[in-house]
């Protein structure tokens, strides 16, 4: 290969090599050819030479040989050598390099130089990768260059002079004067810079935030001017005019308006125009009223302005495109921690979101020990003032933590012999205890310091509730039946326990007295039936107790730990409580009942969103159990058969879920399934779970359908499937009229 | 400020990196092998922004190519994706529909163009036509200076 092979040809030659050793090889031969070209002296193809070294550098062959080359070249005095000089300097040199500090006399002289590009290309490089010390040398020049009558030139020492400022702080009030001037440029760029270059300075020096406070005005007007201003083709981006610089002004108005009444005072109306005028259909807009959004919530505005900031928040929430989404939950997450009142109203809404699969959007769906955390805090400090339904909600998520079960038991125990003011701190700590005393009595526990809880302790706390005026008759039934239900959890102390239920057998409140009267039957006539009755409850199904208003299966005695029957539905009424975003995130697990009203709700419910959302949800909080329903064949041919079971029947819907499983020696791949319904059926396919079934039925491809409709009698579907099996395409359609009920309905 | 901007393919191939923050090598390659696993492993409906360590970062795709960039905490994530469009647009204008192929065998003048609209990790210029003119003028400036030294006329 000749050595003076051209950037375009090598790069062609390296792209054509089939292997990575052919690719290293042909490497190698060039670099050595490079590099003897490096050590003649001045030949014609110095700049080519360089480029092809800065190629194989970016694919990630060594390059430390071209540094001196970049420092030869920056000095030439032709221009497509310096300009490829100065490229070579920001890839190849960092401050890192003692290399670095050759060019800086070179920089000196371009900033200098006649022509405004070879300025240009010095300002670049500095602002790119200047070191303490060449910024501290050169910040003078800079400083004229802010002060020159070239608008390109000025743009670009603004921003050098941004990078100066962040290298070395104290430099700053060499730029402070200059920076003030330049806002009264008209050129966009420059303000742009000026802009930056403000921001800069007052973030580093509280001193600058004071005497830039006076600009307020200024900006004010500038971006009234933007926002008001027609259409300009040079800066207009989906009708907003230069969204970068309208973004900045709002960025620094918050910077200048923090806990400052007076500079705050006067960008309201500004912020008030902006957040109302900007259309949002595009991201240039959103960009805009996000960061308006911003700015009113961190700057002293009124409390319209605010309420106004958090709605534009909550119409992101509903908008279609992921990416605002995101930014409206991790906006609102900020803001509910100072001004929850106003994020309330778009509870709904929040939900919906954490329904969404992707995982940038669920990061705000909890853990479940932060969940649970949580939600024992708001119960602590403001337990009175929460909803009704936080007790059995918190009550069922904490049944489906299985693994947690230890940790809450110590954490509410703790809880509640500190303090029993709160009841529905009581309630969920008596049940807990109730429920998992062994637990709590085996003492250790890996997330809590170690505590030893003797069973006295434990009688005396839920005896304390029981006994206590401030308990209501709801927490001392809650109490009355824990300790009940210790009788089998617990060894030593079953006569206190026997005592403590007689007596309250001819307690003046009729609730309680029933209890016990009942309680004490299951001692004297049924004990051989105690242990059953009392053992552990499976994790409840709440859409189930809902709908049935207490399983006719159940004992009647548990049905009295629920005090009331449990609204399974997603409830979009207006809260006014504490923290209910937290509490609602209780309500975020859907039951497998789909309405037609959450479905409708829903941000992006199309047949293209979110595979088994169920499922996701279910993971998350540990999994309900589905009741096992009959499965029906609907499909067999040469090995391949799709079986469908009903699950969640109700008048006007009904989950499908369609399994296929392959008995046949290979796995049968591309599997997809379509679906037709009759006009009168709504159907909803929710993504598979996967399209390969493997071969000899060790595994299958699940998928679940939702059908909605007015007359079950209409209810026909006719389903294609469409697979790969032994490399041959085929596809089979199958009719299917009637539906098998579940098991319970 | 952004702290970097990649440019890669799907095959993870890079094809195009600009830092603006002192990073020794072995950090910059760690950081562009970790970028790329994280984002080609995203399905392709996700959301277009990410936390990474103590960064933001914004990545979306055009065609056969990932523009990547990495954010601070106080930077706007959806005005940073209107500014990788600008650029692209940018690059779309001069080299005339642009592709992966443009960018490869033209790295050099990518670069030139992106150190027209970004310094310092911020952006330098708003306006589209200023800095298609601007680039214009470079290119002339260096060829009449190649054409000068070539053919000198005295």
């Amino acid at each position: 290969m000749s050595p003076s092979v051209c950037l375009q040809e090598m790069i062609r030659v390296i792209r054509g090599a089939r292997t990575q050793g052919e690719e290293r090889g042909v490497i190698q031969r060039e670099c050595a050819a490079i590099r003897a070209q490096f050590r003649q002296a001045d030949n014609g193809g110095r700049s080519h030479n360089l480029a092809k070294l800065l190629y194989v550098h970016m694919l990630g062959y060594p390059a430390h040989f071209g540094q001196m080359e970049c420092v030869r070249l920056i000095a030439s005095s032709k221009y497509s050598e310096k300009r490829i000089g100065y490229l070579g300097a920001m890839m190849l040199l960092d401050e890192k390099q003692d290399a670095s500090l050759l060019i800086t006399n070179s920089i000196k002289n371009d900033l200098s130089h006649s022509s405004q590009h070879v300025q240009s290309l010095a300002l670049c490089t500095l602002a790119c990768m200047g070191s303490a010390e060449m910024c501290r040398d050169l910040a003078p020049e800079i400083e004229r260059l802010l002060k020159a009558s070239n608008s390109y030139i000025k743009k670009k020492a603004a921003l050098c002079a941004v990078h100066i400022v962040r290298k070395i702080p104290e430099l700053g009030e060499m730029f402070t004067p200059s920076a003030h001037s330049l806002l009264s440029e008209k050129n966009h760029g420059v303000l742009h810079g000026a802009v930056i270059l403000i921001t800069e300075l007052c973030e580093r020096n509280p001193d600058n935030l004071k005497q830039f406070r006076k600009s307020v005005p200024e900006l004010v007007q500038i971006m009234k001017n933007l926002v008001t201003s027609g259409y300009s083709p040079e800066h207009n981006v989906a009708g907003i005019s230069d969204p970068f610089l309208q973004v900045r002004i709002l960025r620094l108005l918050r910077i200048l308006g923090r806990n400052n009444d007076a500079a705050s005072d006067a960008m309201n109306d500004l912020l008030a125009q902006v957040a109302t005028n900007t259309d949002s259909s595009k991201t240039a807009g959103s960009a805009v009223l996000y960061e308006t959004v911003l700015t009113i919530m961190d700057i002293r505005s009124e409390s319209g302005l605010r309420v106004l900031a958090v709605n534009i928040l909550g119409r992101f929430l509903l908008n279609n495109d992921r990416n605002i989404r995101y930014i409206s939950m991790t906006s609102l997450q900020k803001i509910v921690q100072t001004d929850h009142t106003a994020v309330q109203r778009h509870r709904g809404t929040i939900v919906d979101c954490l329904k969404d699969q992707d995982a940038s959007v669920k990061r705000y769906a909890p853990s479940q020990r932060w969940h649970i955390d949580t939600i024992l805090h708001v119960l602590v400090t403001a337990g009175g003032d929460v909803r009704d339904e936080t007790v059995p909600n918190l009550i069922q998520l904490i049944t489906a933590a299985s693994e947690l079960h230890c940790y809450t038991v110590h954490k509410l125990y703790r809880a509640l012999i500190s303090d029993i003011v709160q009841q529905s701190l009581v309630q969920v700590a008596c049940w807990c205890i109730g429920e998992y005393g062994d637990l709590l009595l085996k003492g250790e526990c890996e997330e809590i310091t170690p505590m030893q809880v003797t069973e006295d302790d434990v009688l005396d706390a839920l005896e304390t509730v029981l006994q206590s005026h401030m308990s209501t008759p709801t927490s001392r039934g809650f109490a009355l039946t824990a300790i009940m239900k210790l009788s089998t959890r617990i060894t030593n102390n079953v006569d206190r326990i026997r005592s403590v239920v007689s007596i309250y057998g001819s307690c003046i409140d009729v609730e309680l007295q029933q209890r016990a009267v009942e309680y004490n039957a299951l001692f004297k006539k049924y004990d051989h039936m105690r242990a059953a009755v009392l053992e552990r409850m499976p994790v409840i199904d709440r859409n189930s107790s809902g709908q049935t208003n207490g399983d006719p299966s159940v004992e009647p005695m548990k049905e009295f730990n629920q005090p009331k029957p449990v609204q399974g539905v997603l409830i979009q009424e207006p809260a006014n409580q504490v923290c209910d975003l937290l509490d609602l995130l209780g309500d975020s697990n859907p039951p497998l009942l789909v309405t037609n009203d959450h479905t409708s709700t829903a941000p992006n419910s199309t047949n293209s969103t979110s595979s088994n959302v169920q499922d996701n949800l279910l993971d998350l909080l540990g999994g309900l159990e589905p009741t096992p329903a009959p499965s029906v064949t609907v499909f067999e041919k040469g090995g391949l058969s799709l079986k469908l079971q009903c699950d969640q029947q109700t008048e006007t819907s009904t989950t499908v879920t369609f399994t296929a499983s392959n008995s046949t020696q290979s796995d049968i791949t591309g599997f997809n399934l379509q679906a037709a319904v009759p006009k009168s059926v709504q159907l909803q396919m929710k993504a598979p779970s996967g399209d390969l079934i493997p071969a000899q039925g060790c595994g299958t491809v699940t998928q679940t359908v939702l059908l909605s409709y007015t007359n079950k009698a209409n209810l026909k579907m006719r389903v294609r499937l469409s697979y790969s099996s032994q490399g041959t395409a085929c596809q089979d359609m199958v009719q299917i009229d009637s539906f098998p009920s579940p098991a319970w309905s | 400020m952004m702290r970097f901007l990649l440019l890669f393919n799907r095959q993870g191939r890079l094809r195009l990196q600009k830092w603006f923050i002192p990073l020794s090598n072995r950090e910059k390659n760690k950081i562009v092998s970790e970028m790329t696993l994280t984002v080609l492993a995203r399905p392709p409906k996700a959301c277009s922004f990410l936390q990474w360590r103590d960064l933001k970062i914004v990545y979306r795709r055009y065609a056969s190519l990932f523009f990547c960039c990495g954010l601070e905490d106080q930077d706007n994530e959806l005005l940073t994706l209107e500014l990788l469009q600008r650029y692209v647009e940018l690059l779309d204008q001069y080299f005339g529909n642009v592709c992966e192929l443009d960018i490869i065998f033209n790295f050099d003048k990518a670069y030139f163009i992106l150190d027209e609209f970004i310094m310092g990790g911020e952006i330098q210029e708003t306006s589209r036509l200023c800095l298609a003119r601007h680039m214009e003028e470079a290119d002339a400036f260096q060829e009449t200076v190649d054409e000068y030294e070539k053919n000198p006329t005295y």
